[in-house]
C-alpha cells in the first residue's frame, strides 16, 4: 500500500514538475484531476494536460486499470474527487445512469467550436463526452508463416481455421492461435464480438430481455471452441499481456488482439526483427458468411464531472484539450488510433482502421450490457473446457443474467 | 478483576469492534434484503465516431424520484438469498425432480455459481488445514532437532512463504507453472506430454491451489509449534526416555498432547483463513476452474455494474458458514474453560 501510494505521488509530482517548466495554456485558475485507465496514449494526454499547471491551477492524474471500479464512488462525492473521468463505450453508462457527468455543449461552444461532430458523443441531444481515440480487436498475422504454408491473409474465420490447420499440419507450430480468452471480462468480450459477427442481437429489441440462447449463440460458441483448439491449453488465462507476450516471442501465427497493442508489438522491444518485420495488422474477419466483421468498435473519451464548480469544469476541459492538441498527438502518433487532428495512421493503426471501415458495429451502450458481459465471462469457461454442452452454457448465461438483471431492477 | 474495571479495560476495543465490525455487518444484512429499484428505461439516439444508433438508457429523473421515496431500494426479503446466484432453491428442486441419477443431479448443482464456489471453498478448507497442521509440526520438530547454530537461518527460510505477500507469491508460482515456465515445462518433459497444463485442467488447478495454500500457511503453524516446543517439560521427556520410549513414542505420547491447545488454536485460525480463500484465485487466474465464496463477492462488486445486494447476500452466507465451521471448536474450548474453572 505504501509503495503504491509512493508511486502515485511520484507520478503526480513528476507530472506537476514537468508542467511547471512549460508555458501555461490560458487558464486563470482551477482544479484539474483526471481519473483514467493506464496505457501510453492516456499517459501522453495527462502529461500534455499537466503543462497547464501553474500557481493557481493544479493538475493531478490517477491512472489505473481499476478506474472503472472507483469512478462512480469518486464522482458521487460533492465536490467530486476527480474533475474528469476518461471512459469508454461501456464505462460511460454507469456515470450517465447516476447523472455524475455534465453536458459539454457550452464548453465546446466556448473553447473548442471546431471540434468535429464525430468526436462528440451525443446522447439524447447532449454532448456527454469527447472521444479522442478508437480501439477494436482485429487479426494479427505473420506473413512469413502464411508464405510457408502458401496461404493468403484470412478475411473470414473459416479461412483462419484453414490457415491454422495448415500451420499445424506443416509442423510449424502446435498452438498457432491465441485470443484474449481469460475467464471473466475478456472471454465475455470475445463472445460479444463473435456473436455480433454472426448477426446476433444480445437483447430483444427495446428491452432488457436476453436473446443469446439460440442457434446463433451455439454457432458462436462452436466457432470459439474450434479456434481455441489451436490455442495453447492455458488459453482460459490469456489476457492482453499474455497474448502480446506470446506474439512477441514468435509462438503464434494468427492472433485476435486489441489494436491498442499494435504499437507495443511492432516496436523493437521484447521481440525479434523476424517476428516484428513479418507481423501484419489486418481487419477483423467476418464469420458464417456475414458481412460485418466479428468485432466491436470502442472509443475512449473524456467526461467532466457534474459535482464540481463551473470554474473547475472549464479548467479541466481546456487542460484536456491542451493535452490532446495536434503536437501531442503527432508526438505520440503510434500510441493509439487517435480520432484527433494531427494523427497520421501508421502501421499500428492499420488493423483498427480496416475494421472500422468495413462496417463493424460499436459496442452496445445500453445500461444492462455490463450484466450480460459479466454473465458471459463467468459462465462460458466450462463449455470451452469441454465440461458442458453449448446449449447448457447458454442456458446458464441466460439464467445468471436474468438473476442479476432482476436484482438490478432491469427485469421484473 | 472487578466488573467495573473490566468494562473500562475493554471499552476501547469494544467500541472499535462495534464501529468497524458489528455496524458494517448489520449494514450488509440490511443491504442483502433489498434490491435496486425498477429502472425506468427510455430510448434515445446516441451519436459518436461510429455513427448514430437508437439505444436504451435509464431515465434518471424518474429513477431519482423512486430513490428519494425509498433510499434503500425495494425490499426483497430473503429473495436474493434464494435466487439462482445464491442458494438457488428453485433450480435445486427442479434438478431433483428432473434428473434420474445422483450423478446427474450433482452435475446440475455444480453448475450453479454459489455451490460451485462453496464446494471449492470447503474442499480447500478441509484439505489445506490438516496438511498445514501436519507439515507445520513436522518442520517445527525438524528445526528443533537442529544444532543451535543452524536454527536462525533455517527459521528465516522456513518463514519466507509467509513473509511473501500472498498475491506476489501466487503470481510468482503462476509464472513458474506456465506451460513456458520452469515448473510447467519440466513437468511436460517428465510426463512426455506437450499438452500437459496445470492451468488448463480444473483438477490440476485445484491441486495447484491446495499446494499453494499449504506452502503459504505452513510457516504460521510451524512458528506457533516451534514456540510451543520450547515449553515441553524436559523431565517428562527424560522420564519417557528412561522408560525406553523411542523418539516417535516420545513425540506421540508427550509432545503432541502437550501441544494440543496450540493445535486447536492453529485449526481455528486456519479454518477461518482458508474459508475466506481469495488471493490465490486472483493470482493464479483460476476463476475458470475454481471460484470461492470470497471470489464471487469480489466478482459481484467489479465491473461496470456493481451488484451490492447480491454481494451482501453472499457475504452473510459466508459469515454463517464460518460460524457453522467454528461451532465445534468453540464448544470444545468452552467446555475446557468451564472444566478448568470448576
Amino acid at each position: 500500500m505504501t509503495i503504491s501510494r509512493m508511486t502515485t505521488l511520484t507520478a503526480v509530482a513528476t507530472i506537476l514538475g514537468a508542467g511547471a517548466a512549460m508555458a501555461d495554456c490560458g487558464i486563470e485558475s482551477g482544479r484539474v484531476a483526471i481519473l483514467s485507465n493506464d496505457f501510453p496514449a492516456l499517459h501522453a494526454m495527462a502529461e500534455g494536460a499537466a503543462e497547464c499547471a501553474s500557481d493557481s491551477v493544479t493538475v493531478t492524474a490517477n491512472q489505473t486499470t481499476e478506474h472503472r471500479d472507483i469512478q462512480v464512488a469518486a464522482l458521487t462525492a460533492n465536490p467530486a474527487e476527480y474533475t474528469s473521468a476518461v471512459v469508454a463505450n461501456s464505462s460511460i453508462v454507469p456515470l450517465m445512469n447516476e447523472g455524475l457527468i455534465r453536458p459539454l455543449d457550452d464548453l465546446i461552444a466556448q473553447y473548442a467550436p471546431d471540434l468535429p461532430v464525430t468526436n462528440r458523443i451525443t446522447i439524447d441531444g447532449q454532448v456527454m463526452a469527447v472521444a479522442f481515440m478508437a480501439n477494436a480487436q482485429h487479426l494479427f498475422v505473420r506473413d512469413d508463416v502464411l508464405a510457408q504454408v502458401g496461404m493468403e491473409r484470412p478475411t473470414t474465420y473459416e479461412e483462419v481455421l484453414e490457415v491454422l490447420a495448415a500451420v499445424r499440419e506443416a509442423g510449424i507450430m502446435e498452438h498457432p492461435f491465441a485470443m484474449n480468452t481469460a475467464s471473466g471480462w475478456n472471454l465475455g468480450e470475445e463472445f460479444v464480438n463473435m456473436y455480433l459477427g454472426h448477426g446476433g442481437q444480445l437483447f430483444e429489441p427495446g428491452s432488457a430481455a436476453p436473446s443469446i440462447n439460440n442457434e446463433t449463440g451455439i454457432a458462436t460458441l462452436e466457432m470459439l471452441a474450434a479456434l481455441n483448439d489451436y490455442a495453447n491449453p492455458d488459453f482460459l488465462t490469456f489476457d492482453s499481456n499474455a497474448t502480446q507476450a506470446l506474439w512477441e516471442s514468435g509462438e503464434l501465427a494468427v492472433a485476435y488482439m486489441w489494436g491498442s497493442r499494435g504499437g507495443g508489438i511492432l516496436d523493437d522491444e521484447n521481440s525479434t526483427p523476424e517476428v516484428t518485420g513479418n507481423t501484419a495488422l489486418i481487419g477483423a474477419p467476418t464469420v458464417a458468411g456475414g458481412d460485418t466483421p466479428a468485432s466491436t468498435l470502442w472509443w475512449d473519451g473524456f467526461t467532466i464531472a457534474a459535482n464540481i464548480s463551473d470554474e473547475d469544469a472549464a479548467a479541466t476541459f481546456r487542460a484536456l484539450m491542451h493535452g490532446l492538441r495536434p503536437e501531442v498527438i503527432a508526438a505520440n502518433n503510434d500510441a493509439a488510433v487517435w480520432l484527433m487532428p494531427g494523427f497520421t495512421p501508421g502501421a499500428p493503426a492499420e488493423g483498427v482502421v480496416a475494421t472500422a471501415n468495413s462496417g463493424t458495429r460499436p459496442y452496445p451502450m445500453v445500461p444492462y450490457v455490463g450484466l450480460m458481459h459479466t454473465a458471459l465471462g463467468n459462465e462460458l469457461a466450462q463449455f470451452l473446457q469441454g465440461e458442458e454442452s453449448a446449449e447448457q452454457a447458454l442456458a446458464d448465461v441466460e439464467a445468471a443474467y436474468i438473476a442479476a438483471a432482476t436484482e438490478q431492477g432491469f427485469l421484473q | 478483576m472487578p466488573h467495573r474495571t473490566f468494562i473500562w479495560f475493554i471499552l476501547p476495543s469494544l467500541a472499535a469492534m462495534i464501529l468497524f465490525i458489528a455496524l458494517p455487518i448489520i449494514s450488509v444484512v440490511v443491504q442483502s434484503l433489498h434490491v435496486e429499484h425498477e429502472q425506468v428505461l427510455v430510448t434515445v439516439e446516441n451519436c459518436g465516431p461510429f455513427g448514430c444508433t437508437e439505444e436504451t438508457r435509464v431515465d434518471r429523473d424518474a429513477t431519482a424520484a423512486l430513490r428519494e421515496e425509498q433510499p434503500l431500494g425495494r425490499f426483497n426479503g430473503l429473495g436474493t438469498y434464494f435466487n439462482r446466484a445464491h442458494l438457488a432453491t428453485a433450480e435445486i428442486a427442479e434438478a431433483w425432480a428432473t434428473t434420474d441419477s445422483l450423478g446427474a443431479f450433482w452435475d446440475r448443482v455444480m453448475n450453479l455459481p454459489f455451490y460451485r464456489a462453496l464446494v471449492f471453498t470447503l474442499a480447500y478448507t478441509f484439505i489445506v488445514t490438516p496438511l498445514v497442521v501436519i507439515l507445520g509440526l513436522a518442520i517445527a520438530l525438524g528445526v528443533n532437532a537442529l544444532p543451535k547454530m543452524f536454527r536462525g537461518v533455517t527459521i528465516f527460510f522456513s518463514l519466507l512463504p509467509m513473509i511473501v505477500t500472498p498475491l506476489i507469491g501466487s503470481l510468482v508460482l503462476f509464472w513458474m507453472i506456465d506451460a513456458e515456465g520452469v515448473i510447467g515445462a519440466t513437468l511436460q518433459i517428465l510426463f512426455d506430454d506437450p499438452d500437459l497444463s496445470l492451468k488448463a485442467s480444473p483438477t490440476l488447478t485445484w491441486i495447484t491451489l491446495f499446494i499453494y495454500g499449504v506452502w503459504s500457511s505452513a510457516p504460521f503453524a510451524f512458528i506457533v509449534y516451534y514456540a510451543g516446543l520450547q515449553t515441553v517439560p524436559e523431565e517428562t521427556l527424560e522420564a519417557a526416555m528412561i522408560d525406553g520410549a523411542s523418539r516417535w513414542e516420545r513425540i506421540r505420547y508427550v509432545v503432541i498432547p502437550h501441544l494440543a491447545p496450540l493445535t486447536v488454536f492453529i485449526m481455528l485460525i486456519q479454518f477461518m483463513d482458508n474459508f475466506r480463500v481469495f488471493e490465490p484465485i486472483v493470482g493464479f487466474q483460476a476463476q475458470a476452474s475454481a471460484t470461492s465464496l470470497s471470489y464471487i463477492i469480489y466478482s459481484d462488486l467489479r465491473g461496470d455494474v456493481q451488484q451490492f445486494g447480491s454481494a451482501a447476500a453472499t457475504s452473510v452466507l459466508t459469515i454463517i458458514g464460518v460460524a457453522i465451521l467454528l461451532t465445534p471448536v468453540l464448544i470444545r474450548t468452552w467446555r475446557d474453560f468451564n472444566r478448568k474453572r470448576a
